[in-house]
């Protein structure tokens, strides 16, 4: 057993690997520092660690449970904890900032060591794949050879698919939530409009914007339409339907006078002081160019994961207009025509793509189940 | 935390005796998993199985099971030719839109298969039919004619006359007489279509 972690102060590690990193574009990152935080405690053959994923613009604070006090809750309070879905009783559990975020790990906000400032649009276009790789590094780092778990819904799912793709031999078993195997035309194209109302702020100064004033107005844009594909038509009707905010009359002007206006702006605003404009570039684009098949059978990787019999669990939702349960059947499609051991279950929800981050007694008890898969035999 | 012994119904029991230890099985319609998690736990199968229903197939992966939702005519149409060992079809086959199709798929994706169906031929749904002039409500089949979700009925016999008519192989029957899906039940072997209240069947190409 390791040493008592409750009695470390709480927060965020960070590991800056050693070398640069070669992304599969084939630019170099001449320095890349990770961010991360975990939970529970590494049992000594290292066979407990869980990785989690985050999703487009989430961050390591999955729980806050780890320090004492003063930790604000997680994205994924409600799944991760002692006794919880994922229990960090039983779990050595694990989120790192993704690359190219803004939360820690390295990414367009940070400091260009050849010249002293920010990287802006300087910074290398990255893939999921690239983030996955610097997590793997961390996961050396760490000591950890095989994952108990590799754990993401959304862009965090796409970064579980890079996981069995690349590193087959490391994944002890995975779960896919709301994602897709290849972005879609219709997800490339709200992730355009997001990127073209950042780009189009004048203060965006073609990304060389630190020191100066943000894309404030762009990013906030970004960020509503980015709202309106995590909810659904189901979702917007009964939160807002046609109600008016703060007035009983149409005001007949363009001020936020429907109730789902205000949400969407105070959502845009709210967004702005946590987020960079260009992570949300480089992290969209990474996320349009992900399509997981090519090269997935003729790298080995599938037969691989048949071949040791890695289970694989996918989960979808059925308002979820962004990665629509056909998007994620097409994983378990793919999976099944390898033979890979793959379970599917599509949850019944009405709150659109955002279900997966919402308490759910559904998915808690399926997670319990999987990932103690072994423990049934 | 395993839920290894409960005693398995009388159906399911039989067909359980007929699977190999450590084979590959698939499930068709495996509800909330009774039966794979037995052969899991008994015969160390390597289990799959497909169920529609949102809350059973959650009642599998909850027991450790490896389960895709969906409808069988669709999931089982992924999987590699002869990729299981067995492909089981336990009490589903009456409420299948298309049986040809289904018997088909599930010898393409398995070497064998297991039809289990309840006998419409039995004595008691003919005299009851003959008696009261009504369509027979049974233990087996406790539906009315609106809601059933058996849209159609047969009997040992013509499930025989489908495998010649078909061209699949019978390897193994057992007609059984088991009430109220029990743990107990006997074999019928004098007069089965007529005193035999389920039929099962394995089957190969």
């Amino acid at each position: 057993m390791q040493k008592d972690h409750a009695e470390e102060p709480a927060g965020k590690e960070f590991y800056t690997l050693e070398g640069p990193v070669t992304l599969e574009n084939g630019h170099h990152l001449p320095e890349v520092t990770v961010a991360y935080e975990t939970w529970g405690h590494l049992n000594a053959d290292k066979s407990n660690a869980i990785l989690i994923c985050h999703a487009m613009t989430g961050d390591s604070h999955a729980a806050g449970i780890k320090g004492a006090h003063g930790q604000a809750p997680g994205w994924w309070e409600t799944m991760v904890g002692p006794g919880k879905g994922i229990d960090t009783d039983t779990y050595f559990v694990i989120c790192s900032n993704i690359l190219g975020g803004c939360m820690g790990t390295t990414g367009p906000s940070s400091i260009n060591a050849v010249t002293g400032t920010p990287y802006g649009t300087d910074f290398p276009v990255v893939t999921i794949h690239d983030m996955v790789q610097v997590q793997a590094a961390l996961m050396d780092h760490l000591g950890i050879q095989r994952l108990h778990a590799v754990i993401g819904g959304s862009v965090g799912g796409m970064q579980v698919l890079s996981w069995c793709k690349n590193y087959p031999e490391r994944v002890g078993s995975a779960v896919a939530l709301a994602t897709t195997m290849r972005h879609s035309a219709l997800s490339i194209a709200f992730n355009e409009v997001a990127r073209q109302s950042i780009i189009s702020d004048p203060h965006w100064s073609n990304g060389h914007y630190y020191g100066g004033e943000k894309p404030a107005m762009g990013l906030s844009v970004a960020r509503m339409v980015g709202h309106i594909t995590y909810l659904s038509d189901e979702a917007m009707r009964s939160k807002f339907g046609r109600r008016l905010q703060h007035r009983d009359e149409f005001s007949f002007d363009f001020d936020d006078e429907f109730q789902v206006e205000s949400y969407l702006h105070y959502q845009g605003a709210k967004f702005v002081d946590r987020f960079d404009a260009n992570s949300l570039l480089y992290i969209t684009k990474a996320a349009d160019y992900f399509d997981i098949e090519p090269g997935f059978r003729e790298n080995g990787a599938l037969k691989r994961l048949a071949e040791s019999r890695c289970p694989m669990l996918v989960v979808s939702y059925t308002s979820d207009w962004l990665y629509p349960t056909y998007q994620n059947r097409e994983i378990v499609g793919l999976m099944k025509r390898h033979g890979v051991d793959v379970s599917f279950c599509e949850i019944e929800a009405s709150c659109g793509h955002d279900a997966f981050l919402l308490p759910s007694d559904r998915l808690t008890t399926l997670l319990t189940g999987f990932l103690g898969k072994e423990r049934h035999v | 935390m395993s839920d290894a012994s409960p005693p398995l119904r009388y159906d399911l029991s039989i067909i359980e005796s007929w699977i190999t230890p450590g084979s590959r099985v698939l499930g068709l319609g495996c509800g909330d998993g009774e039966l794979l998690a037995a052969l899991k736990h008994r015969k160390q199968v390597v289990e799959t199985g497909i169920e529609i229903d949102e809350a059973l197939v959650a009642r599998c992966i909850q027991r450790g099971l490896t389960v895709v939702q969906g409808d069988i005519n669709e999931e089982v149409k992924d999987y590699p030719d002869g990729f299981f060992d067995y492909v089981i079809c336990s009490q589903t086959l009456q409420q299948a839109y298309d049986p040809k199709a289904i018997i088909g798929e599930m010898l393409r994706v398995g070497k064998c298969a297991v039809v289990s169906f309840p006998n419409f031929c039995h004595w008691r749904i003919r005299f009851q039919m003959m008696a009261s002039g009504h369509v027979p409500r049974t233990r087996e089949l406790p539906f009315e004619w609106y809601d059933t979700p058996n849209i159609r009925v047969l009997s040992l016999k013509d499930f025989r006359r489908f495998a010649k008519e078909v061209g699949f192989t019978i390897l193994k029957e057992a007609a059984i007489n088991t009430q109220d899906m029990g743990n107990s039940g006997t074999e019928v072997r004098l007069l089965p279509n007529i005193r035999a209240t389920y039929g099962i069947y394995l089957i190969g190409r």
